[in-house]
């Protein structure tokens, strides 16, 4: 279908946003919670939607004050450059300390996603990385995106959850979690990832972002640009996407659902290029967000195994 | 059992006429074991109300696993840890989320088996209704009448029995009023009010979203129906101003603004406020949101506030309505969920978080254990793992609480282990506890006051050629919370050591004395000092400093248990 016919959305309503002031005062009060219980906080910038709601969200806990901690971004060198820009653009219109963590000696050493296959390149460049990003930092507590919707094994998450001293997560010993009493308490090493947007729902994000007028890298918004179909897929040609052999280029209406490294995340058609739009096609969409990601899907529980490591 | 339509509890057909605004966040719990076809139910709830993505259920298809007889196993789209998927149990909570166009829904899915009451009371914590599922072969379990109970001690407000499995009883009427007049009396005797029943089959979608044409005797609404006409509980707007201050804001010398969520009642610019604990009255000057000022705020509100005065507030303080001040004090009753494998210990110094603050506590007494499958009370010396029972708390420093019942947010606690950083329990406050007023009689605290607060006697441990084990010892002693002394050679002269000995007695301390040379007539007369019973004296051996150090730990633990069951004996 090339022309969708867009209602002035009744989703958007007022009265259907209600459940979104509940959401931000709840993500507000957990910002709040660790910024005065930490040492050393700091927030996982991945430059996506989400961050860009948590940000806004660290925005108003700490207004008229600045946000008390830094944002920390784990560059896989991977990534759009679009995502770069913004990423830079953005740090510099809030006004946040932006610290940005490669995995040099992994890179010097040719790690890449083409050789390595994806399991492995992920360990090096995002977990490893990650890991050596926040030991590096001193930081005690990790503020992240990720949503209890978007994965089975990330439903049993804590918003406060507890990592040992190499960072792993043990979803059998997790400690309960009761009313908003959270227990940050931990011994030097260990540190807390907390996850502020826990209760949201990818359609409350997009909800969000509406309401706010948040911004958000441009390539969450269709238009014609130039890629290659491989299997399921379609990948954007951009620095570091070859053709196989037998693949041609061609002019693909579409726009990314979420952001990841180049070679690995897909686009999908669309013509939603603004954000009712998106909303709009959220309602017609049954297919979850991280589909497009292969990482996932390398086999049955594979977000638990790299969770488990350390992963987001 | 008479032919008579089933009439669901007058109470729901209240609840259910008020509507509801769209929009709004209504957050349930399910309780119940594999068997009732819990997670059946809530893959039910999630495929019908469409909330299943296809890509999602692809891979369900796909999976070798398959306990359910139906295509699809509902089951599979909630159990989310591979543990569980092997041995085919829900071993821990797991959150849910789906929407209609009516409301946003969160799920607490928690597991019912009985070693896990724990996830129970964590998944009850924050929900406003709870589904309570009764097996329609099996008739109202234990299991059953525990989540009720939980459910209600928790403060969840709407309790809904789903009478599940009706397919297999032939949709019958009969079965079904049998069980919910069942349910009906177990949740009276609790007092539990709010009881909505209706007999669903999760398996086959009978009044789980849509109504049954094989279940036409029953009228009321169905599940989801039910759900999206419940008043989320949300703290009343008249109740009192409580607002706990969770961070101080101060941009620069000029803005000072004390940052945290409404509990309960309404903040209003202009209005006269008490701050606590320095009791200072002062007056709202502004609310602070994002880039605006809003006159007044309501309970979940998260907003930032500004004071007519100058005065000293710091997190963990609390903005409260003149007219009507919580609880201050370090005493109180409280009901307790232990969720530790080790047992709750009454001599012991917890952390306890309550709103922002964090004090140490003890757990001095339990006056009673709940049997929740009887709901008997039963006299109890420890308490283990998700036992519930009724206990005294006292803590070093004031906390400012209402009765939970009054208030979720200013009621509520959890217990932390100050050694290892886990939650090892969670409470909800009753009453306060009246301290015993110091100025109607003044007299100086007593030896039998200070052990109740120390938690042990006084006493000595002589130490002789052992300084590291002393240190270690002494450590030891106080990260567990006993109030200890080290008395090293180089701390005083040998001739002060008697008066020295003295003084530590009547404090209270366990004194670990490490003398340097023999003093064979000092150990003598400390060990006078202290009497018999209260003196240790350490016979050298070659084990290790570690290994000396818990040699004499477990003496002393097994000392002071013996002597504080005596205590309680005689008193």
């Amino acid at each position: 279908m090339s022309t969708v016919e867009i209602q002035p959305a009744p989703l958007l309503e007022a009265s259907r946003l209600e459940h979104l002031k509940m959401l931000e005062a709840e993500s507000i009060f957990i910002l709040r919670e660790a910024a005065a219980e930490f040492a050393h906080p700091v927030m996982l910038y991945s430059i996506g939607k989400d961050s860009s709601v948590m940000l806004r969200l660290a925005q108003k806990a700490f207004y008229p004050g600045k946000i008390p901690f830094p944002l920390l971004h784990i560059d896989t060198s991977y990534k759009f450059p679009e995502m770069i820009e913004f990423r830079d653009w953005y740090a510099r219109h809030v006004g946040a300390e932006l610290i940005v963590h490669k995995n040099q000696k992994a890179l010097d050493e040719g790690a890449n996603p083409y050789d390595l296959g994806t399991q492995k390149c992920c360990g090096l460049l995002k977990t490893r990385s990650l890991l050596d990003g926040l030991a590096e930092g001193g930081f005690d507590a990790a503020f992240g995106g990720a949503r209890r919707d978007e994965e089975k094994s990330r439903s049993k998450e804590r918003v406060y959850s507890f990592r040992d001293s190499l960072g792993q997560w043990d979803p059998k010993n997790q400690r309960p979690e009761l009313w908003n009493l959270y227990n940050g308490r931990h011994h030097k090493g260990e540190s807390i990832r907390i996850f502020p947007l826990s209760n949201w729902t990818e359609f409350d994000v997009w909800l969000y972002i509406h309401a706010e007028n948040i911004p958000i890298v441009p390539l969450y918004f269709s238009k014609e640009r130039e890629a290659v179909v491989r299997g399921n897929s379609i990948l954007l040609l951009q620095t570091g996407v070859h053709l196989l052999p037998g693949e041609k280029p061609q002019m693909i209406k579409c726009r990314m659902r979420s952001l990841g490294c180049v070679p690995c995340t897909g686009a999908i058609r669309s013509d939603a290029d603004t954000v009712p739009k998106i909303i709009e096609e959220m309602i017609s969409f049954r297919r979850s967000e991280r589909e497009n990601r292969v990482i996932d899907h390398d086999e049955e529980g594979s977000m638990e195994l790299k969770k488990r490591e350390g992963y987001f | 059992m008479a032919t008579t339509p089933v009439e669901p509890t007058p109470q729901i057909q209240n609840a259910a006429s008020k509507p509801v605004s769209a929009g709004t966040l209504l957050r349930f719990s399910t309780a119940g074991s594999v068997d009732d076809g819990k997670s059946t139910l809530i893959g039910r709830l999630l495929y019908d109300s469409q909330a299943v993505l296809e890509d999602q259920l692809a891979s369900v298809k796909k999976s070798k696993i398959n306990r359910a007889a139906g295509p699809i196993d509902f089951s599979l789209l909630t159990d989310g840890l591979r543990a569980e998927r092997e041995q085919g149990i829900t071993i821990d909570v797991a959150y849910r989320y789906f929407s209609t166009p009516r409301r946003k829904f969160i799920i607490a899915d928690t597991p019912g088996h009985e070693q896990y009451t724990r996830n129970m009371a964590t998944g009850s914590s924050t929900a406003d209704a709870s589904v309570v599922l009764v097996d329609a072969t099996k008739g109202v379990l234990r299991q059953s009448r525990r989540h009720a109970y939980i459910a209600h001690l928790l403060g969840v407000q709407h309790i809904i029995a789903a009478v599940n499995k009706m397919d297999l009883v032939g949709f019958s009427q009969d079965v079904f009023e049998r069980i919910v007049a069942e349910f009906q009396q177990f949740a009276s005797q609790l007092g539990i009010r709010n009881v909505y029943a209706v007999p669903v089959s999760a398996l086959e979608g009978d009044n789980v979203v849509r109504g049954s044409k094989r279940m036409p005797w029953f009228t009321g609404p169905t599940l989801l129906e039910h759900l999206e006409n419940l008043r989320a509980t949300g703290a009343s707007l008249d109740a009192p101003l409580r607002f706990p201050v969770q961070y101080v804001i101060r941009p620069d010398a000029t803005f000072r603004g004390f940052a945290g969520q409404v509990a309960s009642g309404t903040l209003r610019a202009g209005q006269n406020v008490i701050a606590l604990p320095s009791k200072v009255k002062t007056r709202v000057r502004s609310i602070i949101a994002f880039e605006s000022e809003p006159l007044s705020a309501a309970p979940g509100d998260s907003v930032t506030v500004t004071l007519e005065d100058e005065i000293d507030i710091s997190r963990g303080d609390m903005l409260v309505a003149e007219e009507q001040v919580p609880s201050a004090g370090t005493a109180f009753q409280a009901m307790l969920v232990w969720m530790h494998n080790e047992p709750l210990d009454p001599h012991k110094i917890y952390l306890l978080k309550h709103t922002a603050r964090t004090v140490r506590a003890r757990i001095h007494q339990i006056r009673y254990r709940v049997d929740v499958n009887t709901l008997d009370q039963l006299p109890a010396k420890k308490l283990d793992m998700n036992d519930i029972a009724a206990v005294d708390v006292k803590t070093t420093l004031p906390l400012f609480f209402d009765p939970y019942r009054l208030n979720r947010t200013t009621g509520s606690f959890i217990v932390i282990d100050p050694l290892t950083n886990v939650t090892v329990g969670a409470g909800i406050i009753e009453r306060a506890i009246e301290e015993q007023p110091h100025t109607s009689q003044r007299r100086n605290s007593t030896k039998e006051e200070r052990i109740l607060r120390f938690g042990h006697p006084s006493g000595a441990v002589w130490l002789k050629g052992r300084p590291h084990v002393a240190e270690l010892l002494e450590r030891r002693l106080f990260d567990e919370g006993w109030h200890a002394q080290l008395a090293g050679p180089n701390d005083f002269l040998a001739h002060e050591l008697v008066t020295v000995a003295k003084a530590y007695q009547l404090s209270g301390h366990i004194t670990i004395f490490s003398p340097l040379d023999d003093g064979t007539d000092q150990k003598r007369v400390v060990r006078a000092i202290y009497g018999p019973d209260a003196f240790f004296a350490v016979k050298i051996d070659d084990d290790t400093d570690e290994e000396a150090t818990e040699r004499i730990m477990k003496v002393l633990r097994k000392w002071r248990d013996k002597q504080s069951d005596s205590q309680k004996g005689s008193s």
